[in-house]
C-alpha cells in the first residue's frame, strides 16, 4: 500500500511571520495520476509546491516524495521530479541549447544520452530549429515549452507544473497539455499542476484538491465536486467552494518583480 | 567538480556576450588614470613622489576587479529577479558548490577586467618595473577577486532586490576604495587615514599589486598575501553559508 502513493503529505503547515499560509493539509497522490491543486490567488497553492520541491522548509508535517522526504534527503528528492515555476526561469543570455545542457549536467546525466534526449526532447517541443538562438529572443509560449522540455530532460518521475498555461493563447495551450497528457500516458509520470482555467483542470485532471485559506476544503473527482456542490461545470463548484469574493493578495516582491519585468519586456 | 564548471562557464558567457557590460566598466578606470594620472602627475612629481600613474595604474587595476567582483556577487540578486536561481535551487546538487562555481566565474571575470586595465595603463605610458613578476601580480587579483565576489555574494544572499545595491556601492565600495591608498600614498597620508586603511581589507590588494608592478609597498608582499588569503577564505565562508540558509 505504502508504494502506492508517490506523494504523501501529512497535517503540512507553513508560517510566515505569524500567518500561516498553509494550515494542516494532508493528501496523498498515487503513482501516475494527474492531479490538479485549485485555489483562488493567495491560497497557498505555490507555497504548498515550494515546500514539497524543497525551496522551502516547512514549519511542521511530514512529506515524502516518491519515498524520500525533504527534510533529511534533499538531493533524493530533487532528483524524482521535474517543475515548471509559475515565472519565468530559464537563462534569456543563453540559447535554449545551453539552458538544456546546463540542467542536464547539474542533473549529472552522461555526455551522450543527455545530448540524445536534448534533441528529443527539444524536437517534441517544436524548439529544435531554434536551438541556438538565445532565449530572450523567445515568445512566452516558447519559453513555456522550453521550459517543459528541460524539467522533463532527467526523467523524473512526479512533474510539477505551477500555473503553465498563465498568459498563453488557446493554440499554445491546448498544445501544451497535449504534450503532458501523452507523456503522462506514455512514460506514466505523476502530474501535479495547478491553474486558474477550471475547464483545463476539468479536461485533464484524474482528482482535484482545492485549498483556499491555507486548508483544503474539497477534494475528488470532477464529477464527485460537481455532485457535492450539485452543479454543473468545476467552475461553478469552484466558486461555490471559495465564494465569489476576490482576493487581495498583498504585494510581495515577487509580484514587483513581475510588473518590473513585464514592463521591461514590453519595451 | 561539473557543476562548478558548468557555473563558472555560465558566467563567462553571460559577460562575453554584453560588449555594452566590458566597454561600460572599463571607462571609469581608464577616466581615473587619464584624468588623475595626468592631471596630479606634475604636482606629484614635484612633491617627490616620482611617477604618478605609475604609482596610481595598479591602484586602478585592484578598483576594477573590486568593480567587477562585487557587481558578480551581488548579480545573485538577477538570477533571484529573473527566477532562475530556482532553477538552480532546485537542482540535486550541494549549496556549496553552486555557491563555488559562481564566485570562481565572477572572479575570473574580475581578474581578466584587472588584466585589461593593465594594458590601458601600458597605453597610457604605465611601466611595470620587473615583467616576470606579471604572474603573481595575477595571483594577487585572483585573490582581491575571489574575496570581494564572495563578499558580494554573502551581502546579495538576504537581499530581495536591487533597491540595496545603490546602499552597497556608496557605504561600501567606495569607501573601500578611496580609503585604501590608491589613489595617494599611505606614507604621508594623516595618522587617522593611515589607521582606516590598515583596516581596510582592499589596502592589501592595492600595496600588493603595487609592490609586484612597480616596487612601492607600505606592508610588504607576505602581509599582503597572507590578510588576503585569510579573508578571502572567511569571505568564502561567510558567503557559502548565507548561500546556503537562502530559500526561494
Amino acid at each position: 500500500m505504502e508504494n502506492k502513493f508517490i506523494i504523501k503529505v501529512d497535517h503540512l503547515v507553513k508560517k510566515y511571520n505569524g500567518l500561516t499560509a498553509v494550515d494542516n493539509i494532508c493528501f496523498a497522490i498515487p503513482k501516475g495520476q494527474i492531479f490538479a491543486f485549485l485555489g483562488p490567488n493567495g491560497a497557498g497553492k505555490t507555497t504548498t509546491i515550494k515546500m514539497l520541491t524543497t525551496l522551502l522548509r516547512p514549519t511542521d508535517g511530514q512529506i515524502l516524495i516518491n519515498g524520500f522526504d525533504p527534510a533529511n534527503n534533499q538531493d533524493a528528492v530533487r532528483k524524482s521530479f521535474g517543475i515548471v515555476f509559475q515565472d519565468p526561469s530559464l537563462d534569456d543570455e543563453l540559447t535554449a541549447y545551453e539552458n538544456m545542457e546546463f540542467h542536464g549536467i547539474l542533473y549529472q546525466i552522461p555526455k551522450e544520452l543527455r545530448h540524445n534526449r536534448i534533441e528529443e526532447l527539444l524536437k517534441l517541443v517544436e524548439l529544435w530549429e531554434r536551438k541556438d538562438s538565445l532565449v530572450k529572443t523567445y515568445s512566452g509560449g516558447m519559453r513555456r515549452r522550453l521550459e517543459i522540455a528541460r524539467g522533463l530532460l532527467h526523467h523524473p518521475k512526479i512533474f510539477f507544473l505551477d500555473e503553465p498555461t498563465l498568459g498563453l493563447d488557446p493554440q499554445t495551450r491546448n498544445q501544451i497539455w497535449a504534450y503532458i497528457k501523452d507523456l503522462n500516458k506514455k512514460e506514466k509520470i505523476t502530474i501535479f499542476f495547478t491553474t486558474h482555467y477550471m475547464e483545463e483542470a476539468e479536461k485533464v485532471a484524474d482528482c482535484i484538491a482545492v485549498i483556499d485559506h491555507g486548508k483544503i476544503i474539497a477534494s475528488g473527482t470532477v464529477s464527485q465536486l460537481k455532485k457535492q456542490t450539485k452543479t454543473q461545470s468545476l467552475e461553478e463548484a469552484f466558486l461555490t467552494l471559495t465564494g465569489h469574493g476576490i482576493r487581495d493578495e498583498e504585494a510581495n516582491h515577487l509580484d514587483r518583480m513581475r510588473l518590473r519585468v513585464n514592463s521591461w519586456r514590453r519595451k | 567538480m561539473t557543476t562548478i564548471y558548468i557555473l563558472w562557464l555560465r558566467q563567462i558567457k553571460r559577460y562575453f556576450r554584453s560588449p555594452s557590460r566590458i566597454i561600460g566598466s572599463l571607462g571609469q578606470p581608464l577616466l581615473f588614470m587619464f584624468a588623475l594620472g595626468f592631471g596630479l602627475g606634475p604636482i606629484f612629481q614635484r612633491a617627490g613622489g616620482g611617477n604618478y600613474l605609475n604609482f596610481l595604474a595598479p591602484g586602478v587595476m585592484a578598483q576594477g576587479i573590486l568593480f567587477t567582483s562585487i557587481f558578480s556577487g551581488i548579480e545573485l540578486i538577477m538570477d533571484r529577479q529573473f527566477g532562475f536561481l530556482k532553477e538552480i535551487l532546485v537542482a540535486p546538487v550541494s549549496r556549496l558548490q553552486i555557491m563555488f562555481g559562481r564566485t570562481l566565474g565572477g572572479a575570473t571575470i574580475a581578474v581578466f577586467q584587472g588584466i585589461v586595465v593593465f594594458f590601458l595603463a601600458l597605453l597610457l605610458g604605465f611601466r611595470p618595473i620587473n615583467w616576470l613578476m606579471l604572474p603573481v601580480a595575477v595571483v594577487i587579483m585572483f585573490l582581491i577577486a575571489i574575496l570581494f565576489t564572495a563578499l558580494g555574494t554573502a551581502i546579495a544572499s538576504p537581499m530581495q532586490d536591487m533597491h540595496g545595491f545603490q546602499l552597497v556601492m556608496n557605504f561600501l565600495v567606495m569607501p573601500l576604495y578611496f580609503l585604501s591608498g590608491s589613489l595617494f600614498p599611505l606614507q604621508s597620508a594623516p595618522k587617522f587615514l593611515q589607521t582606516i586603511s590598515r583596516v581596510n581589507p582592499f589596502s592589501y590588494g592595492v600595496d600588493g599589486l603595487r609592490e609586484v608592478l612597480v616596487g612601492i609597498t607600505n606592508f610588504g608582499l607576505a602581509t599582503d598575501i597572507i590578510v588576503l588569503g585569510i579573508l578571502a577564505s572567511l569571505a568564502l565562508i561567510l558567503g557559502s553559508y548565507l548561500f546556503s540558509r537562502l530559500q526561494a
